[in-house]
């Protein structure tokens, strides 16, 4: 639409004809108040709170209805404008209960605001107000009618936003009221989008209603530990007796990738935190064989004493260590550093839900490739293939159905089932078994008018998930790189899965996906040992065969995850970090008690590659960072932990380490690097930013824009985008069956993090009730 | 059986055949029915659209917009099938005229229907008729299936290439269905809630597809324009307000009915003459001209009063759907304009906060004013209360709610005055039950 | 048989008649979800109220939710979803029939039925309701009951009407649309 020039308030302002009045007026700085327009969705026009005077129109207008063209001329501030608002919310008053001092949304509410600045502050209502009882819906929404000042904004999230339409709304005029779908109940994905766009406090939330003030909390910003999407969610924190405390989680800062969205583990799913069985002091195995509570730096010295003694008498093939997916890419980092460079072999890996390693070999040497996010929110046509992102990607199925529903972007939905995306979708494929390997041939053969749509696609976005390994994301892949404009995303399973392959949790792969046996690969590190390590499987094989004389496992649980007989580490010196006792934990020789990733900083790395950062929220009294056990353990097995985490002033020599070699010793090739960035040296060696300086300048791939980095915004980063000189691990290696063991999460699962959620599971039972009461109809 | 009852002043146009078996479409026939639609087509859609416009005929339900007009701005062109949309969702308090042309002339309805579909090109015809009338929609479906019969409509109307297909339609209990927006809302199956506009109707409207809607009562008039003569049917009436119209007067008057007059025939007549004045000899206290939602008008102001949409204007009230509402002295006018309103707190459709808030609140102070617990300040309160209302709703319902309150407290001031000090309604007949709303 | 009826629980809704209506009801228009408030009228006439079941049958029927059948049928005050007399009289009090005496009707009529607003007979005959104007304003007082409209009607008519409806209610052949 070309732009026009308009008046509004004397200020000429230009925008595209068509635009929304309040919109182009909102972007000017210009506040229109609104309760029932909220940006994307369905316009209303039912408030009345926007109208605004055109010239030469009789009556007011509604800004939210109202598309701007060429020469028009508005007042939005006037002496009549305010009194139409103010009646407008007189009348609100009439009915709506002056509760504010117990209401959750006083001090965050619309309508108070409202009033606040309009003055409809004398009552004139002394009619008796409609009153009905609360209802509670799920164990997450609560809807309180009273307060409800029929906006129809939940009506519109739950429809048009998460395509459930599970709100209506019964009768008319002052009885008109909002419903749940089944009788009393809502039967829905519980996301809880409608509680957040409720702008009073008619709709609340089972687990933050009447616990605190707004005004109470502090809100931190960071992401969501659950699935590998990386939402962006506040934390509302608040002190309690052992380190403050967590009582809410929301999108208040809505500038993530998420918007506005946040699905029922971001938003209620973080109660794990204060989950009694939380483990608060370190266990140690004592001689009768029974875990018994310990300080730290008795706990550190077992730990870091045994896996010393191990090394050094057996060496470093000896000892195994299993990383998490949901600790910070500092953390993982650092944990395959101190497994190469001080116990001293390659024998690290991780839970591997998806097979990111044969995708960045698929992709190296081709960079650009990989969408983010972002570009699949705004991508023109996208393929879907298998998977259910509805249930198992909330965020990255609310994208592709706002893309659609606002951008009509174009969605082919490839699967063996019926997903509910595939309502979105514009064409659909129904994938038999084995046709996943043939997608590629059946796409350029363009036979059906399935793949007739997809080639006819200039530009698109290719996702996929751990149904695709090896071989198939090979050919796929192959595919999309022949023709132009195809991008690809492969879906994992957790918070920081894809970060624990980007570094280098794998016993054959390197940080960014370099190979262990690569010429000169990470040559600066002190020591690194040149064959590839033992993969999990193969410790724990090595483990039942007795040959594994120790095993670090940070949150990990690979006897729940692997159904192992705990019987497996009787000969093996099990050292466990973690926030609950896990079935591996139980069966450990140290037990060390670890901060959520709600209770530390770093960064993380969603399953699109946009890494985030993450900042503190809650603190809990006696656990520490994954990042600080590995320091201590380091440190515990007298090694210089400078080696390990570059801090400190380090002193760089004068030709800046150019005409030295890299083992020289003497340039400091971090500090160059630092210099030459203009970077600080970090002062502490628990401070991650020493990793992640670390990471920037040795990863390849993950050269970071620390300006959007560091300001809360996702940052996309790509796996191996140069060719590796030296070729790759064989994909025979990499896809190997067993490595791979998908969790397939769902909306209300979490791995073993989500056993602890008791807000998870009470939303799980609710829904299989309404499931049961389905089928039974 | 309503009761037919007839003046001489009538002018008997669109009632004409009311009374003579018309219902049949024999009978019809035989009382030169189709014989409109038949002379469109000859002509084309262009000369019925400038016939209509000559004839001067004005929206019947109460906007008063030229019909002419509105079927000119449906686009020639159009992607979506066009539709013509009959509004008998006759539900105005005071109106009852739909209901006499649905009794005796289902097929003067048909025929405009059709003669509609031709000037703006449709196919497709509805005729939405509210729920309560049952026995009005069966009479109008039997006629629609006669029509069929005799092939008026179907794929070749009349043995022309022209296809056109009706469709009756029932409502079930919502006044605010007869806004056209949303009538094509609850014509759709939805909930009975306007949309916002633009885009209007005639470019968006039934199924997406371009839509005229016309009142009942302007469809049945359309045959007997065509047949007369735009100009011949302009002639009768005032200056831009063409010809006659049914004119319902209930209330106080000795002989209520609905009559066909000339527009512009006076309201004291009306009343005095025509429905034979106040009942019992009573004086005359105030009269509702176009039903319940035009304000009302004091004695004073009816003695010339001409009933045409410019004049009635004029005089500060509407013409609106022609529901004259006769009111006694005897009568409360605390209590009428609590009946008013309680009707608008039952029919607003709760979408927009200023009409659901704002209706409710006036019925509930109304309701307490009448039983005597008001105060001085409530009479403030509730003009104030109206006034911010008024011209800030979603739709007109919230005006209709207004208007008639602002009107009931200027005019009647006193009467409410009378109410206060918890004294029990002042007009209260012995031994007649009092309205309390619950 | 059409295959819609077929499935379970449809059959016992709705009688064959009102099935086979309904089947052609859904193709009459350009859009399905047109029949909706038709059929839910219809629905009502014949079962008496809204049930859950008609509820569920009709969202099948057209292919929406349960909850947007109730969305619209709570919008218009014909619906209902308790049951009501089979005689449902229905007094307008609106303004020209209050002008006309309609309290004095509604009251008589609670004193022959000894019942108030909503309330239904002891034997199921009667219900009683004000409602709002039915299109009769020019033969005030009227009253319907069911679909049938009474005119000018008088206090001392009232117990006529009422032994009107209590004879037909005893006649051996019913119409079947009593139920409306």
């Amino acid at each position: 639409m070309p732009d026009v020039t308009f008046t509004v308030d004397g200020k000429k302002l230009i925008a595209p004809a068509g635009t929304l009045l309040i919109d182009a007026c909102r972007k000017a700085g210009i506040e229109i108040p609104a309760f029932c327009y909220y940006p994307g969705l369905s316009l209303q026009a039912a408030c009345r709170m926007c109208v605004v005077r055109q010239e030469k129109v009789p009556k007011l207008q509604t800004a939210c209805t109202t598309t701007v063209a060429e020469g028009q001329v508005f007042t939005t501030e006037s002496p009549e404008i305010a009194q139409a608002r103010k009646a407008t919310i007189e009348l609100l008053l009439g009915n709506h209960p002056l509760d504010c001092p117990v209401c959750d949304a006083g001090g965050e509410c619309e309508l108070q605001d409202m009033t606040f600045k309009y003055g409809a502050g004398e009552s004139q209502f002394v009619e008796v107000k409609h009153h009905r009882d609360e209802q509670q819906w799920s164990p997450a929404v609560f809807y309180d009618r009273p307060r409800c000042i029929l906006c129809y904004r939940c009506v519109r999230m739950c429809g048009e936003g998460m395509d459930v339409w599970a709100l209506g709304i019964h009768n008319r005029g002052a009885d008109s009221v909002i419903v749940p779908n089944d009788a009393h109940q809502l039967d829905c994905e519980q996301c809880g989008m409608c509680i957040d766009v409720c702008p009073v406090g008619a709709l609340t939330s089972g687990s933050y209603r009447y616990k605190t003030r707004p005004w109470e909390m502090n809100h931190v910003s960071t992401v969501c530990t659950h699935c590998a999407d990386g939402c962006k969610v506040t934390l509302g924190v608040r002190q309690s007796n052992d380190g403050s405390e967590i009582v809410r989680a929301d999108n208040r800062d809505k500038s993530g990738i998420n918007g506005d969205f946040l699905c029922a583990k971001g938003r209620f799913g973080f109660d794990f935190v204060d989950s009694p069985e939380r483990l608060q002091q370190p266990l140690v195995r004592n001689a009768q064989g029974k875990l018994e509570p310990a300080i730290w730096d008795h706990a550190i010295r077992v730990a870091a004493g045994k896996l010393k003694e191990i090394r050094d008498e057996r060496g470093g093939s000896a000892i195994g260590v299993i990383g998490s997916n949901r600790t910070t890419n500092e953390e993982n980092y650092l944990l395959q550093k101190f497994a190469r460079t001080i116990l001293g072999a390659n024998n690290i890996d991780h839970e591997r839900t998806t097979d990111y390693a044969s995708f960045a070999r698929a992709l190296s040497g081709h960079p650009g490739k990989t969408a983010s996010l972002r570009d699949i929110a705004q991508a023109c046509a996208v393929l879907l293939v298998g998977g259910d992102p509805t249930d198992e990607h909330p965020l990255l199925a609310w994208l592709l159905r706002t893309d659609v529903r606002l951008n009509r972007a174009r969605l082919y939905v490839a699967n063996s089932q019926s997903i509910k995306l595939a309502r979105q979708a514009k064409a659909t494929l129904e994938l038999r078994p084995g046709d996943l390997s043939r997608l590629a041939a059946t796409l350029e053969a363009g036979q059906t008018d399935f793949s007739k749509a997809i080639l006819a696609e200039e530009s698109l976005v290719v996702i996929f998930g751990e149904e695709f390994r090896g071989e198939a994301i090979e050919n796929l892949i192959a595919w999309g790189l022949k023709r132009d404009n195809v991008r690809f995303a492969y879906l994992g399973d957790h918070s920081n899965s894809r970060g624990a392959a980007d570094m280098g949790l794998f016993p054959d792969l390197l940080p960014g996906y370099v190979p262990v046996t690569a010429p000169g690969a990470f040559a600066e590190y002190p020591t690194l040992p040149a064959a590839s390590g033992n993969s999990l499987p193969q410790m724990l094989d090595a483990a039942a065969a007795g040959d594994l004389g120790a095993l670090v496992v940070v949150g990990a649980n690979p006897v729940s995850h692997a159904k192992l007989d705990p019987a497996v580490f009787q000969h093996t010196f099990l050292i466990v970090q973690d926030l609950f006792l896990t079935e591996t934990a139980a069966v450990a020789d140290v037990v060390l008690p670890a901060a959520s990733l709600y209770e530390k900083s770093g960064t993380i790395t969603n399953t699109f590659g946009d890494i985030q950062i993450v900042r503190k929220a809650a603190d809990r009294a006696g656990v520490k960072t994954d990042f600080e056990i590995l320091v201590r353990l380091a440190e515990g097995m007298g090694v210089d932990v400078g080696a390990l985490v570059p801090f400190g002033k380090r002193g760089t020599t004068g030709d800046l380490g150019q005409s030295r070699g890299a083992q020289s010793g003497e340039a400091d090739r971090h500090s160059v690097w630092l210099e030459a960035n203009g970077l600080e040296p970090r002062l502490s060696p628990f401070d991650p930013l020493a990793v992640l300086d670390e990471i920037e300048r040795l990863v390849p791939g993950y050269k970071l824009d620390r300006i959007n980095l560091f300001a809360g915004n996702d940052v996309h980063t790509e796996p191996a985008s140069p060719k590796l000189e030296s070729g790759f691990v064989p994909l025979s290696t990499l896809a190997a069956p067993d490595l791979v063991v998908p969790a397939h999460d769902t909306l209300f699962t979490s791995g073993t993090l989500g056993r602890y959620s008791i807000a998870l599971k009470q939303l799980e039972q609710h829904q299989k009730k309404e499931l049961a009461e389905f089928a039974a109809d | 059986m309503p009761k037919l009852v007839s003046h001489p002043d009538e002018v008997k146009i669109i009632s004409r055949r009311f009374g003579m078996g018309a219902t049949n479409i024999d009978r019809y026939i035989e009382l030169d029915g189709y014989e409109a639609v038949r002379k469109c087509l000859a002509n084309g859609p262009e000369w019925i659209v400038e016939e209509m416009k000559t004839s001067g005929l004005r929206g019947r339900g109460g906007a008063g917009f030229s019909t002419g007009m509105k079927w000119s701005f449906v686009p020639k062109q159009s992607a979506k099938p066009k539709y013509i949309l009959v509004n008998g969702d006759e539900s105005e308090p005071g109106t009852c005229k739909d209901h006499l042309i649905f009794l005796h002339d289902p097929h003067a309805v048909i025929e405009g229907t059709i003669i509609a579909g031709l000037a703006v090109g449709s196919k497709m015809g509805f005729i939405y008729l509210r729920g309560e009338y049952r026995y009005l929609i069966e009479i109008m479906e039997r006629a629609v299936a006669d029509a069929y019969d005799r092939g008026f409509l179907g794929k070749h109307i009349f043995g022309t290439e022209n296809e056109f297909q009706i469709i009756t339609q029932t409502g079930a209990g919502a006044y605010e269905v007869g806004e056209e927006s949303a009538l094509m809302e609850s014509l759709e199956g939805k909930r009975g809630v306007p949309r916002i506009k633009p885009p209007f109707p005639a470019v968006v409207g039934l199924y997406g597809g371009p839509t005229v809607i016309n009142n009942a009562e302007t469809i049945a008039t359309v045959p007997h324009a065509i047949q007369m003569g735009g100009a011949a049917y302009s002639a009768v009436g005032t200056p831009r307000n063409g010809g006659t119209r049914l004119f319902s007067i209930s209330g106080h008057v000795e002989r209520p009915g609905v009559y066909e007059l000339p527009m512009g025939y006076n309201l004291k007549k009306m009343i005095y003459d025509v429905a034979g004045g106040v009942r019992g000899g009573r004086k005359l206290k105030a009269v509702v001209p176009g039903g319940s939602s035009t304000p009302v008008l004091l004695p004073e102001e009816i003695e010339t009063l001409g009933m045409d949409f410019d004049q009635v204007g004029k005089a500060g009230s509407m013409l609106g759907s022609g529901g004259v509402v006769v009111i006694d002295d005897q009568t409360c006018m605390v209590e009428f304009a609590l009946r008013t309103i309680s009707f608008y707190a039952h029919e607003s459709c709760g979408w927009c906060i200023p009409c659901r808030e704002g209706t409710d609140w006036l019925k509930k102070s109304l309701t307490r004013f009448h039983a005597g617990f008001g105060t001085r300040s409530d009479i403030d309160n509730i003009q104030y209360l109206a006034e911010n209302m008024l011209g800030r709703t979603f739709c007109p319902l919230g005006d209709a709610a207004a208007m008639p309150t602002i009107a009931f407290i200027k005019k009647f001031r006193k009467e409410f005055e009378d109410h206060l000090n918890g004294r029990p309604c002042p007009y209260a007949k012995e031994g007649v039950p009092q309205l309390t709303v619950v | 048989m059409s295959p819609q009826n077929a499935q379970p629980g449809a059959a016992t809704v709705f009688s064959p008649e009102l099935a086979a209506r309904f089947d052609a009801l859904v193709e009459k228009y350009p859009v399905k979800r047109s029949a909706l408030i038709p059929m839910l009228l219809y629905a009502q006439d014949e079962v008496g109220f809204l049930s859950d079941a008609v509820v569920a049958e009709i969202a099948r029927r057209i292919g929406i939710t349960q909850l947007e059948v109730r969305n619209v049928a709570t919008y218009y005050s014909m619906l209902r979803f308790k049951p009501a007399g089979r005689y449902k009289i229905q007094v307008c009090t609106n303004i020209s029939c209050m002008l006309r005496g309609a309290y004095e009707v509604y009251e008589r009529f609670r004193e022959e039925l000894g019942v108030g607003p909503e309330g239904v007979t002891a034997d199921g005959l009667f219900s009683l309701e004000e409602v709002e104007c039915i299109g009769a304003c020019c033969w005030a007082p009227a009253i319907q009951v069911n679909y049938d409209f009474h005119d000018e009607l008088k206090p001392d008519l009232v117990p006529g009407v009422i032994g009107a409806y209590r004879k037909r209610a005893h006649e051996p052949v019913q119409n079947k649309e009593d139920n409306a």
